[in-house]
């Protein structure tokens, strides 16, 4: 599988964020997205999951499965947790297995990957922030997608909890995945940096 | 025994659960008792057995308006003396205050009826009523509408002490407005002499549900107390640290 | 289908936890439909006359005041961005997020009716018209309110807004609505006639107001 993007350019509230920008991945990769605050790095993943439209350029997936569009076969992780505080730990996850769909794992598994089997009968408002951010994490493990975006994952995590989602990426490429990740700090992967904004 | 010993939420539970089997019992006792003397008195010459109702509808509108007082002292308890236990009473007593309330409608309604030929006549008193109803459902809205008790503890307490001060506004308007339109209530009591054959029961009724609300209360405050324990605890498990 | 399941169960859980706006709808309600007689006066005969309308105009203000959040909540805290990127056509996930909010908001009006029609002295047949007029006539109201939701989110505005945008749209359905709870009640019009006007209002929206809600979310994100 291999995903490419060419020619991309982004205009935001009348602003041009960036033009003519090229990327590429391919399966069982890595790119690490790296580019001041305001270069664009949450608007290139948010344009590769469909969540903006382009201004201009292309993107282009192939050897996908089934001709579905790459939100379809992609994972976001945005800076917004996607959960809902009233529901219980176990029901956030179970919900968003159900609703995206697919080839799907046991919730308990992905609770125990990331940590958070004590949790899940509570409520998800008991949550601390790295916690928040370890259920979201288990989202990606709940549902396989060929196509991680993943933006500021590592944010508010402890070191224990980047080890363990450093250890989840590498899984996750050693299945031919493919991992688009801005950042600021190290990933913990060998990842291809793509350096946009033109430089810090 | 004082106060501050009562503060003490731990302490509360253990002396609660002393007394409580015994106020339910007393509770049950009075009621059946109540609910005798109820039965066996005379018909009026002029409502028949529905006044009877009285027994039971008076006593329940005496106490809707009783819990709002109790919860505006709990709402000074939360406010000026920040008393542990105070807005677990407070809280507490919102949903039985409402069920009070709610059977003195019902029971109004089932005296009218007769009278009236409708259920439901815009009559001053259940008007007033209905009005302390729905202040009672929109406090109990407010203690649900936020998870952390004590962060709602607050706004619920200066909610009821306004209410508190509103009511008599509200009921002398409601009376104004009513008096506009129509003659006065059916649900008067004979004027001032009260025949003692009424006056026994109800006030046997009118003291059997005054203890059935102590105890319910004091039994809703237990719940209440270890309802924000368990969410603690449930709280503490939560930072516990995951094994990774 | 069980992606569509899935979020009908979430968000009627989520209205019914603390914290969700279920109950709040129908206590609106009663305080709306309470209010009426303090400005009218307590004239049964003119309440029974006006009865239909005023429930009818409670029912239409509670449904719409719940229906401020119906997307607003999921765009706060990132839901939105993954409803839009799944597998489930956007149509379908809001008719099934509309669904679940008339489930959990609009429902328990119906249940309200009769409770209120005694208060506002309607008999037996006429609550039961009003019962089944809004029964019929309630999903137009959320399905096209849901339209003004999704809109208010795009433009990041609630509330009176979103009124405003919304009201003028449920014009027909209050006319309807009321016509055929009257035309039950007193005549001279048969039942019939305004009702499947009603129905087919209320089938309409059904089919409009997903695929304007989907339109605005998809070209809104930003």
């Amino acid at each position: 599988m291999r995903l490419s993007g060419r020619g991309l350019k982004c205009v935001r509230g009348g602003r041009e964020v960036f033009a003519g920008l090229d990327f590429e991945a391919a399966s069982g990769e890595a790119v690490a997205v790296v580019g001041h605050n305001g270069a664009g790095k949450t608007s290139l993943l948010r344009l590769v999951a469909g969540l903006l439209t382009l201004a201009g350029g292309s993107i282009e997936l192939s050897g996908g499965e089934d001709d579905l569009p790459v939100a379809e076969q992609a994972h976001y992780l945005g800076h917004r947790d996607a959960l809902k505080p009233s529901l219980s730990v176990a029901e956030n996850l179970s919900f968003w297995r159900d609703f995206l769909g697919g080839e799907a794992t046991d919730p308990a598994i992905s609770l125990e990957a990331v940590g958070l089997s004590h949790t899940a009968h509570l409520p998800a408002a008991y949550l601390s922030a790295g916690q928040r951010r370890r259920l979201s994490i288990a989202r990606l493990l709940a549902v396989r997608r060929p196509i991680w975006l993943l933006d500021e994952p590592t944010s508010a995590l402890d070191a224990a909890g980047q080890q363990m989602f450093a250890g989840l990426m590498t899984d996750h490429l050693d299945r031919d995945g493919l991992i688009i990740a801005a950042t600021h700090t190290p990933l913990g992967i060998a990842a291809r940096e793509l350096q946009i904004g033109g430089g810090a | 025994m004082s106060l501050t010993d009562l503060a003490n939420p731990t302490r509360f539970l253990s002396l609660t659960t002393r007394i409580l089997p015994w106020l339910a019992g007393l509770t049950a006792c009075l009621l059946t008792l109540g609910l005798i003397q109820s039965a066996l008195a005379p018909d009026d010459y002029q409502q028949g057995a529905t006044v009877k109702i009285m027994f039971v509808h008076v006593p329940n509108a005496w106490l809707s308006m009783f819990v709002w007082g109790v919860m505006s002292l709990a709402a000074l308890g939360t406010l000026v003396w920040r008393h542990p236990l105070a807005d677990v009473a407070a809280k507490t007593a919102a949903p039985i205050g409402a069920a009070f309330t709610f059977l003195a409608l019902f029971t109004g309604s089932l005296w009218g009826r007769p009278m009236w030929g409708t259920y439901w006549e815009w009559d001053a008193r259940l008007t007033s009523m209905l009005i302390l109803f729905l202040m009672y459902l929109g406090l109990i809205a407010l203690w649900r509408a936020v998870e952390d008790p004590s962060r709602a503890a607050r706004a619920a307490a200066i909610l009821t002490l306004v209410g508190a001060i509103n009511l008599p506004v509200i009921k002398f308007s409601v009376d104004w407005w009513n008096t506009l339109h129509q003659p006065a209530s059916v649900m008067r009591m004979g004027g001032t002499a009260l025949d003692k054959s009424f006056l026994i029961p109800l006030l046997v009724m009118a003291i059997a549900f005054s203890l059935l609300f102590v105890t319910l209360h004091l039994a809703a405050m237990r719940n209440e107390i270890l309802r924000r324990r368990v969410r603690t605890l449930q709280m503490m498990q939560a930072s516990r640290a995951g094994s990774v | 289908m069980s992606a569509l399941g899935s979020i009908i169960r979430r968000d009627v859980r989520i209205a019914l936890r603390v914290g969700g706006g279920a109950l709040i709808g129908v206590l609106f309600f009663l305080t709306v439909v309470v209010l009426m007689p303090f400005a009218v006066g307590p004239d049964l005969k003119l309440l029974a006359r006006i009865g239909p309308a005023v429930l009818w105009l409670g029912a239409l203000l509670a449904s719409l005041l719940t229906l401020d959040r119906l997307f607003m909540a999921d765009a706060e805290d990132g839901s939105l961005d993954l409803i839009v990127m799944s597998r489930t056509p956007l149509e379908l996930a809001c008719a099934a997020k509309a669904l679940a909010h008339w489930l959990a908001a609009g429902l328990p009006l119906i249940v309200a009716t009769p409770v209120l029609g005694l208060l506002l002295n309607l008999d037996g047949t006429a609550s039961l018209a009003v019962m089944l007029t809004l029964l019929a006539g309630t999903p137009a109201l959320t399905f096209t309110g849901m339209i003004g939701a999704a809109l208010a989110v795009t433009l990041h505005r609630g509330g009176l807004l979103m009124a405003v945008l919304v009201l003028p749209l449920s014009i027909p359905v209050l006319i309807f609505g009321v016509a055929a709870s009257q035309a039950a009640i007193s005549g001279p019009v048969p039942f019939g006639t305004p009702f499947s006007i009603l129905c087919a209002l209320s089938l309409a929206s059904m089919v409009i107001g997903p695929f304007a809600a989907a339109a605005s979310l998809r070209h809104g994100q930003d």
